[in-house]
């Protein structure tokens, strides 16, 4: 074989440059989603967008590895999570949890407590919580579960998603998923109580 | 049907929750839901947590960040 023909050549190169582009626009399509997650798996602002500011850089360097057709939230979300690990995370000891007994009806039992109330309904639960608390809870949850939960409940992956941006088994997923929920209810009526 | 927790209902509904279960799974969680006010009312609860969750999440970028990451293409756009 020899040289390819310059004008096949020309025409390869042109039709590379048109799909990097496509990728391109496709990725910065995603940022706000993108940022979205970034922004609850780290603390501070500062850090998302530095973040994702460094993900797509290694997006749009290797461009290549994508699959056309295939989830690009994903692909990418998988390249920020990579990097967030990168970053130095410690390895966090697991927090006791609560029995089943009294894990789900803890945080209602725990608000009422804290409201001089006997008994709240569980419907008034959410209400009753804010915003600011839930991004507290969320951010002391070790980072184990606060990445399946984060990709899960904000990100909206399904299971078999997140399982492979984080590279784990679904199992892992569903186990981690259930016990940083527990987690959060639990740290919830914690600041409910001060 | 019993009233009190159960680790089996649990992981039923944790499936329900994020539709994530096979449909003879969730005929089973519907009709558990249907006989049991101790899930029913966990199960609402779970919901609108959930629901709250990703609201605290609905933050927009900030923009001087898109026009950072619209610099990183190799062809600026």
């Amino acid at each position: 074989m020899g040289e390819p023909e310059p004008d096949i050549e020309a025409r390869r190169i042109a039709s590379d440059a048109r799909d990097r582009v496509r990728f391109e626009e496709e990725a910065l399509a995603l940022a706000d989603q993108v940022y979205r997650v970034a922004r609850r798996l780290v603390r501070t602002r500062e850090e998302a967008e530095d973040l994702v500011q460094e993900t797509y850089a290694r997006a749009f360097r290797s461009w290549r590895s994508y699959t056309h057709g295939t989830n690009l939230r994903a692909w990418l979300l998988r390249i920020l999570t990579n990097l967030n690990l990168d970053r130095g995370r410690k390895v966090q000891r697991t927090p006791d949890i609560q029995p089943l007994e009294e894990g789900d009806y803890y945080l209602a039992n725990r608000m009422a407590e804290s409201q001089g109330e006997r008994a709240l309904d569980h419907d008034k639960v959410v209400e009753r919580l804010s915003q600011d608390s839930i991004v507290t809870a969320l951010s002391s949850l070790p980072d184990n579960f606060r990445d399946v939960v984060v990709l899960v409940d904000i990100g909206e992956f399904g299971y078999a998603d997140a399982a492979q941006i984080l590279d784990i088994p679904i199992g892992t997923v569903m186990s981690r998923l259930h016990r940083g929920r527990r987690l959060l209810k639990q740290q919830l009526a914690e600041e409910a109580l001060g | 049907m019993s009233h009190g927790p159960c680790d089996k209902c649990e992981e039923l509904l944790q499936g329900y929750l994020d539709r994530e279960i096979a449909d003879a799974e969730r005929a089973q969680a519907e009709s558990h839901l249907d006989g049991c006010e101790y899930c029913r009312r966990r199960y609402r609860f779970e919901e609108s947590l959930r629901r709250y969750v990703r609201t605290t999440s609905e933050e927009r970028m900030p923009p001087g960040l898109m026009e950072r990451l619209t610099q990183l293409r190799s062809v600026e756009g």
